[in-house]
């Protein structure tokens, strides 16, 4: 006798949105290349359900001002550009193969170098200058702060389909108005919480910013630290989308470098925790595993810092895509 | 929640009128202002105005052109649910409705797998309407058997356990309650649950109120239909509450609006 399996596949009747990153000159920017994420009609890497037409991306991590406090393994492969912003972007795209590069403009915090929206901008155009990839800007953290640097950046940024970010339930209208103004899209910012995530993207929304260039960012926590957690808000944010809700059917962001390297089991050398094994393949590995949770939660964007770490992780996406054992 | 526009209805004078006269301009109002409002269907029927099924299709068609919603096709006439099926541009369609009468489905379940369409059936038979809940369920389950038969998946299919009204029949009300829990229970996943709910507060005096009150209590039993004035606000503002509270919409405090929005997809 012949057992029936049956077909346990779902069609969902709503898609992601499909959202571009980057402007080439055709487009009105000076990008050489650009950006596609999301666009997904199934859960994370279902093949055999529905299409995930874009593949998820690497965006590499750049500072305005040196990252003196990063750990060992994160500060060597960089340590004599970490004062050439422009020099470290082309870094990370010629020889690690960041997909873009994410601008932090950590140097403006009024609690640290506070450096001025001009200097942030002539950072962000310095950057702009030295690699064609797309970029992502990240602000200062200070709600005032980003708002006074963000109408420079965006200007100075003009017409480069830049991401800004961040937009939080607070803080949102600037950065909407700037991203209409100056044609950039924006991140979404919301503390591990869904149904903040979703009132942030109807506030954006409200003020009339459209959802299709909006990317989710839920918060990160490194393996170890809360990761189930945001995972769970990760799939249920995109089985909502999936289902038809507009208002969540965004792509998603994760911010995994900042995260992992603030934690011991990737940053602590081996002299302070004895068994742990050298942090040079600790830290990576950390990375690279937190990384590939995020990617089956469903996230399109992964900012990440270490070089191997970024390796692992594409071969990762290309084996998961379909592409073979690589 | 899938809400059907009942507004398109001959029952009403300014549609019996249009019918008549082949002025659609009644007949656009209503379909914009619906499709507006949240509308996941617009019923169009012709009823007593008309026994030509032309005027179906003219229903369908007059509605088509002004908003790309789904069609519900009511009629109790195979004739008239036939030309509205053809009349359909190829967007989704529910026919409303068939009963449990064995020479209804007969005719009517096969146009619902020809015409890939949703298919509405009323737990009533040869025998009229029901009176208790193991009748509603008998004949539910008659339509549901039926039209899996034929090929048609439970989500296709929207069971109606026949609502009455508060004001002449008041004990049938609890009955209508336990037959939806009951046909929840039918499979997994369970068919559609709908009702006509306008029906439970007709000619009261505290309409709006009751209306609404019914849809949130069957709503936890298991409704997740409605043939309703989409256009009451408050009504839907219920139904966006009520969906929140069985957590099958994810909370913001612009719930509300998030609902309109999703609803208008």
């Amino acid at each position: 006798m012949t057992v029936e399996i049956p077909d346990v596949k779902k069609s969902w009747p709503h898609a992601i949105n499909a959202v571009t990153i980057g402007a080439t000159s055709a487009e009105g920017g000076t990008r050489t290349s650009t950006v596609t994420v999301g666009g997904e009609t199934t859960l994370p890497f279902y093949h055999f359900e529905g299409t995930m037409p874009n593949k998820p991306v690497v965006a590499m991590e750049v500072w305005d001002i040196p990252a003196e406090d990063w750990a060992d393994p994160i500060r060597e492969p960089f340590a004599d550009v970490l004062n050439d912003p422009g020099a470290w972007a082309k870094r990370c795209v010629d020889e690690f193969g960041a997909e873009m590069i994410c601008l932090r403009l950590k140097g403006c915090d009024p609690n640290g170098a506070n450096r001025s929206p001009e200097e942030a901008a002539s950072t962000a155009k310095q950057v702009a200058g030295a690699v064609g990839v797309p970029l992502i800007v990240w602000g200062c953290g200070s709600d005032d702060k980003d708002n006074e640097i963000f109408p420079v950046v965006a200007e100075a940024l003009s017409g480069e389909n830049c991401l800004l970010g961040t937009i939080t339930e607070d803080n949102y209208k600037t950065l909407t108005a700037l991203g209409t103004a100056y044609g950039h899209k924006l991140i979404a910012e919301s503390p591990v919480d869904i149904n903040m995530a979703k009132q942030v993207n109807i506030l954006a929304l409200d003020v009339g910013f459209p959802s299709e260039n909006i990317l989710i960012y839920p918060s990160t926590g490194a393996l170890g630290y809360g990761i189930e957690y945001v995972y769970s808000i990760m799939e249920r944010l995109r089985i909502a989308g999936l289902k038809g809700d507009k208002v969540v059917a965004m792509p998603m962001l994760c911010d995994i470098g900042v995260e992992v390297w603030g934690v011991k089991e990737a940053k602590a050398p081996e002299s302070e925790v004895p068994g742990w094994g050298d942090v040079k393949a600790r830290g990576p590995m950390w990375e690279a595993s937190t990384a590939t949770v995020y990617l089956l939660a469903g996230a399109d964007v992964l900012i990440m810092r270490h070089p191997e770490a970024v390796r692992l992780t594409q071969q990762t996406i290309v084996r998961l895509m379909g592409g073979g054992a690589g | 929640m899938i809400l059907i526009g009942e507004r398109i209805n001959a029952g009403f004078k300014d549609i019996a009128n249009a019918i008549r006269t082949k002025d659609p301009t009644a007949v656009e109002k209503w379909a914009m202002a619906q499709a507006e409002a949240g509308a996941t269907y617009l019923d169009v029927n012709i009823g007593a105005a008309s026994r030509d099924p032309a005027d179906m299709a003219w229903l369908v068609e007059t509605v088509q052109k002004v908003v790309p919603t789904k069609i519900s096709v009511d009629s109790t006439k195979i004739e008239a649910i036939e030309a509205g099926l053809n009349a359909i541009d190829g967007r989704g369609v529910l026919i409303n409705s068939t009963t449990a009468d064995p020479g209804k489905l007969e005719r009517i379940v096969p146009l619902a797998v020809k015409h890939n369409a949703m298919l509405l059936g009323l737990a009533m038979d040869d025998r009229g309407s029901p009176q208790n809940v193991e009748r509603r369920v008998e004949s539910g389950a008659m339509v549901f058997m039926a039209a899996m038969e034929a090929g048609l998946a439970p989500d296709q299919i929207i069971l109606d356990p026949i609502l009455m009204p508060i004001k002449f029949m008041q004990e049938q009300v609890p009955y209508v309650l336990e037959a939806i829990e009951q046909y929840t229970c039918l499979s997994d996943p369970p068919p559609h649950i709908s009702v006509g709910l306008s029906n439970v507060g007709s000619k009261t005096t505290e309409r709006g109120r009751i209306v609404r009150t019914f849809l949130v209590m069957a709503m936890a039993r298991g409704l997740d239909a409605a043939i309703c004035n989409v256009c009451d606000e408050e009504l839907i503002a219920a139904v966006a509450t009520a969906e929140l509270m069985l957590n099958k919409e994810i909370y913001s405090d612009s719930y509300i609006r998030a609902f309109l929005m999703r609803q208008g997809s």
